[in-house]
Formats: structure tokens, C-alpha cells, sequence
């Protein structure tokens, strides 16, 4: 169904985002976004050994909390605000579930503005990363 | 862990510190790249045509993704997407770093083919005590993103917890 300003109100939820992330889409992050950190693909790194085990790039669920927004929003809007806080690490070949909700709506300079709050929790329901998002919808 | 960590003047007269411009590109291969790698499945990001029936001028950079800062062996960072300079030059003999969190706000849309051009500077400086890493010294870093147009299109704050 297509997003609509008249239909979204606050408490609605975002529909949520899975994602199973393994060491060959980390490695496919890593060179999209340039972070080699070798903390995020290399076990025998020194970073790596130190945590025990590579772990999935903070910016990887940034950029996630990002695409939960932008495929709900659907291009019939713009992102004008997105931010995100780690709370803790998140592992290859765990799921990681991004989720959204409306915290509020309003209209304010002839745009049309929706604030969201967003999420990342990891299969024990912990969340590990958390954001907010200010769209415009059209 | 950092007890007795305190701000000096020499490091407050920091804020403010602005580092010199940097060349960011975003490309077609590089939107694919970056939307390959966060798992988009959206042809908006791959294919030019479905991005322009969707009323960008080419294909848009996905969020949170502000193209790749010039490449120069020897200057950049060989590992990390940090621009040469891009490091205020603080001496806080601090060892631990946390990333503290970022916020990315747009003011126009940054599509492939745009070439921005980015300036960071050094916004605050300020200590916060912490039970388990003892005093942290806060630093929140903003780069601003003006394109190949002079039209500021995105500002990219950050925030580096050194304890």
C-alpha cells in the first residue's frame, strides 16, 4: 500500500527489516562504503581478537535504519534528518531486526513532517543500535 | 581509564578548528556499491531510468551515504573513508575511542555524478563522567557538504568518545 500523509499517525509501526548479515555482505559493505576495518571481515585481526570475534560495522545498521525509513517512505518523500546511537556490537549470522515507529506528525512550513523513532535489536530482543528520523512526505 | 582527565585551554581554543576542503564523489558505481552493500534490492539505486521515473536527476545516494572521500595513497587513511585532515589535531593522550553516534541532516538530494565538497570542523570539546571508562572527553565533529552547484546539500555530525 502506498504511504499517504493522511493515513500515518503517531504509534504507527514501520514494517520491520531483517537481516542475517554474513562475513561476504560485510565484506561487500566494507567496500561500498570504504571501512576496511578489518575488525569487521578479519578474525585473526588484532581488534577482532581482542573482541573475540568480527562484528557486523556500526554503520552498517545506520545505514539499515536508513533503508528501513526510505523503503517505507516508498520515494514519495525525503529524509531530512537521520541519527544513530550504538549501544552495543552485533555479530555475522545473528539477525538483526530494524523496526520503526511514528512518533509524531506535523505540518510546518508548508511541508508535511513525520518523526520516527528506530531500532535495532539483536535475537535477544537487546537493542544495539537506536535513531531518529525526520521525513517529508509528500 | 581516565581519572583525572581535564579539558586545558590549549585544547578549548581548538573548537572552532576547520579543516581544509575535500573532494567527496559520488558515482553510479559507487550508489551500486554502497546499495549492494547495505542489501537494497530497490532498482532506484541501480538502474538510472527507474531513479529519474522516481524524480531524482540520477541515481540517489542512498541514506546515510555521502560518496567517498579522493583516495590519495601516502595522504589517506588506508584502512578507514576519513579524508586527509579530516583529524583535528587535539593532544589528549586519551587510547580508548567510542564511537558516540551520528546524525546526518539533507537539505537536497545527492545524486550520482554530484562532486561535493566537505569541510569539517571541530564544534565541542566537553568531558562526561562514566562509571565504567572514568572521565570521557566528548568531541563532536561536523562536516558540512557543499555540491558542485555551491548549494549545501548535507551537514554530518559525529560525536567521538576518547577515554
Amino acid at each position: 500500500m502506498e504511504l499517504a500523509w493522511e493515513n500515518i499517525k503517531a504509534g504507527d509501526e514501520l514494517p520491520e527489516l531483517r537481516k542475517t548479515p554474513d562475513l561476504t555482505q560485510l565484506v561487500k559493505y566494507a567496500a561500498g562504503s570504504g571501512d576496511f576495518n578489518p575488525l569487521h571481515y578479519d578474525p585473526d585481526s588484532a581488534p577482532a581478537k581482542k573482541i573475540g570475534r568480527i562484528i557486523v560495522h556500526g554503520r552498517f545498521k545506520y545505514a539499515s535504519m536508513g533503508q528501513l525509513v526510505a523503503q517505507w517512505l516508498g520515494h514519495r518523500g525525503r529524509i531530512k534528518k537521520l541519527s544513530c546511537q550504538y549501544r552495543g556490537m552485533d555479530f555475522p549470522g545473528e539477525e538483526m531486526v530494524c523496526r520503526g515507529v511514528v512518533a509524531s506528525t506535523r505540518q510546518e512550513d508548508n511541508q508535511k513532517l513525520v518523526e520516527i523513532d528506530l531500532w535495532v535489536q539483536n535475537s535477544h530482543g537487546q537493542k544495539t543500535s537506536v535513531g531518529k528520523a525526520l521525513v517529508s512526505v509528500a | 581509564m581516565a581519572r583525572n582527565f581535564q579539558l586545558t585551554p590549549e585544547m578549548l581554543a581548538l573548537v572552532g578548528w576547520k579543516s581544509q576542503p575535500w573532494r567527496f564523489e559520488v558515482t553510479t558505481t559507487g550508489v551500486r556499491a554502497f546499495a549492494r552493500g547495505v542489501g537494497y534490492q530497490d532498482p532506484v539505486y541501480y538502474q538510472a531510468a527507474e531513479a529519474v521515473a522516481k524524480g531524482y536527476r540520477d541515481l540517489p545516494a542512498p541514506p546515510t551515504y555521502l560518496g567517498l572521500p579522493m583516495f590519495v595513497p601516502g595522504l589517506s587513511d588506508d584502512l578507514l573513508p576519513i579524508a586527509p585532515g579530516f583529524a583535528a589535531p587535539l593532544q589528549h593522550g586519551l587510547q580508548g575511542l567510542l564511537d558516540g553516534g551520528t546524525e546526518i541532516e539533507y537539505f537536497h538530494d545527492i545524486c550520482a555524478g554530484d562532486v561535493l565538497t566537505g569541510v569539517r570542523e571541530l564544534k565541542s570539546l566537553e568531558c562526561k563522567e562514566s562509571q565504567a571508562l572514568g572521565t570521557m572527553l566528548v568531541v563532536t565533529l561536523e562536516t558540512v557538504f557543499t555540491n558542485q552547484d555551491g548549494r549545501v546539500v548535507a551537514r554530518d555530525r559525529v560525536q567521538a568518545l576518547y577515554y
